[in-house]
C-alpha cells in the first residue's frame, strides 16, 4: 500500500554566499584580490538543511511549517532537483514540480503565451495544450486578462495563473510553495479542491504555508522544522500544528472538542465553503 | 517507472557496499512501512533508504540524464522551443514604437554606418568589385553569429524564473534563442537580397546554395549557442567581455574587407591568413557571398588557371572619372585554402560546435538556475 515517491536521505544543503561582506564589488578590493592571489574573498557558507530523512508515500500531502529561515524551501528546493546535496539525498521517481510565488513565467508575454509555453516546457503535446487551455483559464479566473502581458496582473492573479497552469498536469509529486498565499478566498477553495483532486490522483503533495489553517485543511501529514532540522514529523497534523503554535507564543486555536476543527471567528467566515 | 532498468540500476550499484549485507530478508517487507508508522523512517529502521530508493527505482532528483535520454527530452520540446522563439521574438519589440519594424532596421543602419566609415571615409572598398553587396552580406551573415552570442549568454539569467518553476531540459533555452535569431536572420535576408538585386546582381542557381550555407551556420551557432549559455550562467562577467571578443572576431573574419587583400598584399604570415581564412564565420560568410555575389564567384582565386604574372597585376577601372585599382584578376591567383575545402570545413565547424557545445552544456545540466 505504501509506496514511497519521494525519500530524503541525510540530505544536507548548503549555499555559498559570495561577496558576505558587502566590498566586493569595489575596484579596491578587486585589486588587492587579484594581487594577492587569493581565491575569492568572503565565502560565506550557510547550512540551511542539515541532515533531514523522511520518506513520502503515495497519497501524502504533507505540509511543512516552521519559522521563515528554517529551511522550508530550500527544501522544496531540493526535492525539485533545483539544488544540489552537499550531503545524502533526494530520490524521487519522476521530476517534481516546483510552484512557489516567485515561479514568474514571462512577464512580457501575455497570459495566453504563457499558458501555451508552461504546457508545452512541461511536455505536453499542442494537442494536449489544446484540450486543456479553457480549463486552465477557466481555473485561474484571471478573465479577460489573458490577453494582456503578465506584467499588468496584480500578484494574486499571477500566482493564480502560475498555480493554474503547473496543477493542469497530474503531476506525481507537486511542490507549493506558498502559491496561494495571494489568492482571494473563493481561489483558495477551488485551490484547495484541486489540491485534494491531485492527491487522489495518487501523487504526493507537500505544501509550504505560513497560514496553518491551509495546512491544517489540505495536509494529512505535517513536518515541523528548525534550523534545518525536523522538530516533529507525523500524521496527527492538529497535534503538531498546536504545538508549534505554542512553541512560538501564538495564541491557542479553539477548537471543536469533537471534530478538533476551529472554531471560527466571525471575522474568518467568509473563507468557507 | 516507464525507465527501463537501466538509469534506475545505477544508484542500487553504488551503494550496496555500505548496506548489502543486511538486506536480505527484508526485501518483501514494503507492507512494514505502512503499518502505523509515524512517519519518520530514519536509516535505522529495516532498510537503508538508499536501498529503499533502489527497490522502489526511485532516482536522484539532482541526477542528470544520460546523453540519449536527454537528446530525447530535447527533442519532445520541439515544440516548446519553436512556441518559446516564436513569443520573444514578439514580445522583443512590444515596447519599441516601430515594434518589429527594427527586425529590418537594424541590420540596415548596420550597413549603412560601415559603408560610410569604411566604403567611403576610408576606402576599405579599394580592391573589392561591388563593394556594398559584398558588405552587405557580410555584416548580415556575421551579425546572425554575433546576435546568436550575445543572446545566448543571457539566456540563463533570462530565464530563471522559468528554470525554477518548470523541469525541462535546459538545452532547450539555448536553442530556442539561436531559434530567434535564424527567424530574424530570415527576415534580414529578404532586406539584404533586395539590396543586392538593386546593386545589379543577377539570380543565377547559385543563389539555392544560400540555404545549406545557411542552415550549416545555423547549426554551428546552436553549438556556439549551448557553450556560450553555461559560460555566461556560471561567469557573470562574460556578457562584460564578449562585445569586444566578438569586433575582435569580425575584423578578422573579413567583413568588412576581402581577406584576399591580406593574402596579396604584402602581409606576411601566412599561417595567420590560413588561419583567418578558415575561422567559421569567415568560411559561412566567403560560402554565403559566393554563392550570392557573381563577382566574387568570378574573381575568386582558383577560378581561373594559376598565373602568377597576371595575379600580380591589379587593373586599373576608371568609374565617374576615378580610377580604382581592382582585385578582378585575383581569379590568377592561388587560392589560399582550396575552395573545395569551404563546404567539408563549413560542416565540420557545425558538428565540431553541436558535439562540443552539447556535451559541455550538458555536464552542468542540473547546476542551471541555482544560487
Amino acid at each position: 500500500m505504501a509506496e514511497p515517491l519521494v525519500i530524503v536521505d541525510d540530505l544536507h544543503i548548503v549555499y555559498k554566499v559570495y561577496g558576505a561582506g558587502g566590498d566586493r564589488g569595489t575596484a579596491a578590493t578587486v585589486l588587492l584580490r587579484m594581487i594577492g592571489r587569493k581565491t575569492r574573498g568572503n565565502i560565506r557558507e550557510v547550512h540551511a538543511v542539515r541532515g533531514l530523512s523522511f520518506v513520502a508515500n503515495r497519497g501524502d500531502a504533507i505540509g511543512i511549517i516552521g519559522r521563515n529561515g528554517s529551511g522550508k524551501s530550500t527544501l522544496l528546493r531540493a526535492i525539485a532537483g533545483l539544488l544540489p546535496p552537499e550531503k545524502g539525498n533526494v530520490y524521487t521517481n519522476s521530476q517534481a514540480s516546483l510552484l512557489g510565488v516567485n515561479a514568474a513565467l514571462l512577464d512580457e508575454l501575455t497570459g495566453e503565451r504563457n499558458v501555451v509555453l508552461g504546457c508545452l516546457a512541461m511536455g505536453m503535446s499542442r494537442a494536449e495544450v489544446k484540450a486543456k487551455y479553457q480549463d486552465i483559464v477557466g481555473f485561474s479566473g484571471v478573465g479577460d486578462f489573458i490577453d494582456l502581458p503578465m506584467k499588468t496582473y496584480s500578484a494574486g492573479m499571477g500566482s493564480r495563473l502560475r498555480f493554474a497552469i503547473a496543477a493542469s498536469k497530474t503531476h506525481e509529486v507537486l511542490l507549493i510553495d506558498e502559491a496561494l498565499a495571494t489568492g482571494d478566498a473563493e481561489f483558495r477553495v477551488k485551490s484547495h479542491n484541486r489540491i485534494e483532486e491531485l492527491r487522489a490522483a495518487a501523487g504526493a503533495v507537500f505544501l509550504v504555508a505560513h497560514e496553518l489553517e491551509e495546512i491544517e485543511l489540505t495536509c494529512n501529514r505535517v513536518i515541523w522544522m528548525e534550523r534545518g532540522k525536523i522538530v516533529t514529523e507525523g500524521y496527527d497534523v492538529i497535534t503538531i500544528v498546536d504545538q508549534y503554535i505554542e512553541a512560538s507564543g501564538g495564541e491557542p486555536v479553539l477548537r471543536d472538542p469533537v471534530t478538533r476543527r476551529r472554531i471560527k471567528t466571525s471575522s474568518m467566515e467568509t473563507a468557507g465553503a | 517507472m516507464t525507465e527501463p532498468g537501466g538509469p534506475s540500476a545505477r544508484p542500487r550499484a553504488r551503494r550496496t557496499a555500505r548496506s548489502g549485507t543486511e538486506r536480505a530478508g527484508r526485501i518483501s517487507a514494503p507492507g512494514a512501512l505502512a503499518a502505523g508508522d509515524v512517519g519518520v523512517l530514519s536509516p535505522d529502521l529495516n532498510e537503508s533508504l538508499t536501498d529503499l530508493a533502489a527497490r522502489y527505482g526511485l532516482r536522484p532528483s539532482a541526477e542528470r540524464p544520460s546523453p540519449p535520454r536527454y537528446v530525447r527530452e530535447l527533442w519532445q520540446r520541439r515544440h516548446f522551443m519553436l512556441a518559446f522563439a516564436t513569443a520573444q521574438n514578439i514580445a522583443m519589440y512590444t515596447n519599441a514604437k516601430l515594434g518589429q519594424l527594427w527586425q529590418v532596421l537594424t541590420p540596415l543602419l548596420n550597413v549603412a554606418v560601415y559603408w560610410l566609415i569604411f566604403g567611403k571615409i576610408l576606402d576599405t572598398s579599394r580592391g573589392i568589385p561591388d563593394y556594398i553587396p559584398f558588405l552587405v552580406v557580410g555584416v548580415f551573415v556575421f551579425n546572425f553569429t554575433q546576435r546568436s552570442f550575445i543572446s545566448t549568454s543571457k539566456v540563463i539569467t533570462d530565464s530563471l524564473p522559468l528554470i525554477r518553476a518548470l523541469q525541462f531540459p535546459r538545452a532547450a533555452l539555448p536553442l530556442a534563442y539561436v531559434l530567434i535569431e535564424l527567424q530574424q536572420m530570415l527576415i534580414a535576408s529578404v532586406v539584404m537580397f533586395v539590396i543586392i538585386l538593386v546593386s545589379g546582381e543577377p539570380i543565377t542557381w547559385y543563389w539555392l546554395l544560400f540555404i545549406p550555407a545557411l542552415l550549416l551556420q545555423a547549426l554551428f551557432n546552436a553549438g556556439i549557442g549551448m557553450f556560450v549559455a553555461r559560460v555566461g550562467a556560471q561567469l557573470n562577467d562574460f556578457s562584460q567581455l564578449l562585445p569586444f571578443l566578438l569586433r575582435t572576431w569580425m575584423y578578422m573574419s573579413g567583413v568588412l574587407f576581402s581577406l584576399l587583400t591580406l593574402a596579396e598584399r604584402g602581409f606576411r604570415h601566412p599561417l595567420i591568413v590560413k588561419l583567418l581564412y578558415i575561422n567559421p564565420a569567415a568560411i559561412y560568410i566567403t560560402l554565403i557571398r559566393l554563392a550570392l555575389l557573381q563577382k566574387q564567384r568570378e574573381s575568386a582565386p582558383g577560378a581561373a588557371p594559376y598565373n602568377k604574372a597576371l595575379c600580380a597585376k591589379w587593373p586599373d577601372v576608371t568609374i565617374n572619372g576615378v580610377t580604382h585599382n581592382y582585385l578582378y584578376n585575383s581569379k590568377y591567383c592561388m587560392p589560399v585554402i582550396s575552395p573545395d575545402l569551404n563546404w567539408p570545413l563549413a560542416a565540420g565547424w557545425a558538428v565540431v560546435a553541436i558535439v562540443v557545445g552539447f556535451f559541455f552544456f550538458w555536464r552542468a545540466e542540473t547546476r542551471y538556475g541555482r544560487g
